[in-house]
């Protein structure tokens, strides 16, 4: 068992745990992930970013949305419960050196996983400008730790609640207009701001990088589950990735790949809701109370 | 003719044509129209007097040449002349010396091609087929004890040699793993066994279906180690969780034994493998055998809706990955391979079962390209026709294309079965591990890598094998490393 030591609600949908895990916290280098399972007869393997770590505690941060079932069951352990399966560290390890500007594009929930590298990057020297952005105010996350990492820092909203009211690709063409125009741009967050992040660098030539989310089983390479057409090669997501150049990504049959489960998806979450067990309900409920 | 009775009264004074002209004991199984609905096993095993029977047709051959033929060399007519006057315990004690799994090997082994294909029976009566039937015997030997120890029956305790002190990582818990675990545990040693999933038994649980073998079986195999007092750490990716290297230098193993499995699920690479609706067949049985998705009410892990479904290739695991899809609700299920059902490397008897169930077969036939639906779907497949050309060197015929045999056939699924070949993982995170071109981790006579103190063996070094060459390379590798750490 891997124990929940922490645990805070960070916006209407995400949430972040802290998790006993002393030897992948020690191991584990950013842009890695870890595979985690509630239940081990019957829980599905969901592959969830490490955001963080602290190796003298022995434990690593999850933050994940919830979307579908297992991640409602995830949000539902309570602190001192345990979570019977995580594996990991998992991935490459993202390639960190002094490039120069580096430009860290986080949407939505990919703020987390963006926050280990953007730290990674600003350690190692390099002048980081991160953008944050989401549909709407509520659904902002970490944007104080990203403060204390970036030189600049941009919050944009797709509604205007918060922030610029713009979609992330706005400053990110503004930066690339911009001279010097950066040296790397790292996207993660919904595959469609992925892609669109990868159409706003291209004409500029500035090298892009995105961490792709595919659906995964296994994680170590067994199944092709995950994988992805990179420049027309087929490309394991969790054993050759999660990170590739986004200017090679074929990102519609990804998106697509990710569509593949979802009717049966779509009544295991229904599943949930019968049994009374999703919070997502309860979150709606009290933000329209002004709950939150 | 012998009546049974008159047979089982007292084999030991039968003749060698009496012994000839007793008949082949079929296995009762499961109606096909009955078991193509449900996940329980197909075969159901030989009833007490048919076990008796089929042991009764051994001749007990002087030279045994089905010992040969088996790559642990189990005594063969020593077991069956045990198991013909029913002294089934004493029959699974000789098992018991060479094979740790016989419950296992004796569902699984492709006993056509090892034990049974040497068989002095066999080549009398002119058919592999009408071989005295030593794995389904060695299975109702095994069930027996099993049974017996469901019951309570107290079998006596493996026994240990004292404890010496010293450490063994094992790294992945399938056959090899699980033998080297075992073998290493008798001679006093301290082992752990680190397995990357979240349950024991490698391929035996997320690949081979419980229709074909009872997961329960590999369950009872675990706790009878864990019982012996070796430790299992599971959810452990050796090479990331933990460096390999650092289990000796750091975590105070003495040796550490490498079974990690062959796991790399190949490709055709034909344009359309990356359709939604493509999976390898690794994918497609992990979701339904480990995850249980096959329950549609308390399984979270989704399953692809599939009603035509083509499966590419001829081995077992095209045969496991056909009758699952019939299993999860298919309407038509049909196997594409690329020669005839004479080169088939599946298990001969899959192949019967998987014909009788309705699965369609279409040999001599290669996909060349699948197709969408226009929105990222498969909605077909492209195959060529082939005819037997020259033998290549395996001996089997070559299949050539014939040009201009192009035909579409409509499908959803397809699911690419043609096998495994080395997962990369552990070598690419450990430097100094010498592999060859294709990953398999190279070995010397004794399984000794080309690490210090690292051993190897099973589909990691032989490439996608079976369960019992995994066991032997697993048993050699255990006598080299209890060599060593004796010395
Ligand atoms: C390497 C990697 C790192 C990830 N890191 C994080 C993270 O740090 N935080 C986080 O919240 N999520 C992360 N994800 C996504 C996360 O794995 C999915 O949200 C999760 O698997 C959904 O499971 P579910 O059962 O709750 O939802 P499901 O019911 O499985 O899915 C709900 C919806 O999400 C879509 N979906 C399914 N799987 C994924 C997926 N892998 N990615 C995106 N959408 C998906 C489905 O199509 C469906 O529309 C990561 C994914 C990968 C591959
Ligand atoms: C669908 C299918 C059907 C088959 N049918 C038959 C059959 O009928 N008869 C037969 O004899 N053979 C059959 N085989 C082949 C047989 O299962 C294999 O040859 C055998 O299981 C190999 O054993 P192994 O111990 O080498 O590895 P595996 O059984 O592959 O086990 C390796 C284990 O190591 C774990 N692992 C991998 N990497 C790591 C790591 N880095 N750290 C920790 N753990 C790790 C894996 O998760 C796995 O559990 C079949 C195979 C498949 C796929
Ligand atoms: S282990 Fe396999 S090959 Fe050996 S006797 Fe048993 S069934 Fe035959
Ligand atoms: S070869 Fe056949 S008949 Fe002879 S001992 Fe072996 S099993 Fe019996
Ligand atoms: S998740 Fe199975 S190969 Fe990547």
């Amino acid at each position: 068992m891997f124990t929940i030591t922490g645990k805070r609600q960070l916006s209407a949908e995400v949430y972040r745990i802290e998790v006993e895990a002393p030897l992948i916290a020690r191991q584990r280098q950013a842009g890695q992930f870890v595979i985690v399972q509630t239940d081990i007869e019957w829980g599905e393997r969901i592959p969830l970013t490490i955001a963080d770590a602290d190796p003298a505690a022995g434990t690593i941060s999850l933050i994940f949305q919830t979307v579908g079932a297992s991640t409602h069951r995830l949000a539902d352990l309570a602190v001192g419960s345990g979570i019977p399966a995580v594996l990991g560290p998992l991935g490459n390890p993202t390639h960190i050196d002094k490039f120069g500007k580096v430009v860290c594009v986080g949407g939505g929930i990919g703020v987390a996983p963006m926050h280990p590298i953007a730290q990674a990057l600003k350690r190692a020297g390099n002048h980081v400008t991160i953008i944050i952005g989401a549909r709407n105010r509520e659904l902002i996350i970490m944007e104080e730790e990203m403060g204390t990492i970036a030189d600049d820092l941009i919050v944009v909203t797709d509604d205007g609640s918060y922030g610029r009211k713009a979609l992330v690709t706005e400053p990110l063409k503004e930066l690339c207009q911009m001279d010097p125009k950066p040296d790397l741009v790292v996207a993660i967050g919904p595959p469609i701001m992925m892609k669109f992040c990868a159409e706003t660098t291209r004409p500029f030539g500035v090298h892009t990088l995105a961490s792709l989310n595919t659906i995964m089983i296994d994680g170590t390479g067994m199944c092709g589950g995950c994988r992805v057409e990179v420049a027309g090669a087929t490309k394991f997501v969790c054993v050759d990735g999660p990170e590739f150049d986004a200017h090679l990504v074929d990102w519609n049959s990804m998106m697509s790949r990710l569509r593949a489960y979802k009717s049966a998806e779509d009544s295991a979450h229904a599943a949930v809701h019968a049994e009374g067990g999703c919070r997502l309900d309860q979150v709606v409920a009290d933000l329209k109370k002004g709950g939150l | 003719m012998l009546s049974n009775a008159e047979i089982l009264r007292d084999p030991s004074s039968l003749g060698p044509r009496e012994r000839m002209a007793i008949a082949v004991q079929d296995m009762p199984c499961q109606e096909p129209a009955i078991r193509a609905t449900n996940m329980e096993e197909v075969a159901l095993g030989y009833s007490e007097e048919q076990a008796r029977l089929e042991a009764a047709r051994c001749l007990q051959c002087k030279t045994a040449p089905c010992i040969a033929g088996c790559p642990v060399g189990i005594d063969i007519p020593g077991f069956l002349a045990e198991t013909v006057v029913g002294r089934y315990a004493e029959a699974a004690a000789i098992i018991r010396l060479t094979n740790l799994l016989p419950a296992i090997c004796g569902r699984v082994c492709p006993q056509e091609v090892q034990c049974q294909a040497p068989c002095t029976l066999g080549k009398a009566l002119k058919s592999v087929d009408k071989a005295v039937q030593i794995g389904r015997l060695e299975r109702f030997v095994a069930d027996r004890e099993r049974e017996a120890i469901a019951g309570g029956a107290v079998v006596a305790a493996v026994s240990l040699a004292p404890a010496t002190g010293k450490r063994v990582a094992v790294v992945g818990s399938g056959p090899a793993g699980l033998t080297v675990a075992a073998d290493v545990r008798r001679a006093g040693h301290e082992v752990v066994i680190f397995e990357a999933f979240q349950k024991v038994g490698g391929v035996m649980v997320y690949g081979i279906p419980e229709f074909r073998l009872p997961k329960a079986i590999v369950r009872e195999e675990a706790a009878k180690l864990e019982a012996m007092g070796v430790r299992f750490e599971l959810n452990t990716l050796v090479g990331r969780t933990r460096p390999l290297q650092a289990l000796l230098d750091e975590e105070g193993f003495d040796a550490v034994f490498v079974g990690v499995g062959a796991g790399l699920p190949k490709f055709m690479n034909i344009p359309g493998e990356i359709l939604v609706g493509v999976f390898s067949a690794n994918e497609y049985l992990t979701r339904a055998n480990l995850m249980k998705a096959w329950d549609r009410q308390k399984a979270a892990t989704p399953l692809y809706p599939s009603q035509r479904v083509a499966v590419l290739g001829g081995g077992n695991v095209a045969m496991d990955a056909a009758r699952m899809a019939l299993r999860l609700g298919a309407a038509e299920v049909h196997v594409l391979y690329r020669r005839t059902r004479a080169e088939m490397p599946a298990r001969a008897e899959e192949v019967g079962h998987a014909m009788e169930e309705g699965i369609q077969f279409q040999f001599l036939t290669n996909p060349v390209e699948i197709y969408g639906n226009g929105e990222g779907r498969v909605a077909g497949v492209v195959a060529q026709a082939y005819q037997l050309g020259e033998p290549d060197e395996s001996g089997r015929r070559r299949p050539v294309a014939i040009p201009g045999s192009e035909r579409k056939q409509d499908f959803d699924t397809v699911i690419v079965a043609l096998g495994n070949e080395s997962n990369p993982l552990l070598a690419k995170t450990t430097p100094g591990l010498k592999v060859d071109k294709w990953s398999h981790i190279l070995v010397d006579g004794e399984q000794r890598t080309s690490m210090d103190r690292i051993w190897a063996g099973g589909d990691i070094v032989l490439g996608a094998a079976t369960v019992i060459l995994a066991m032997g390379e697993g048993r050699r590798a255990a006598v080299s490393i209890n060599r060593f750490l004796a010395g």
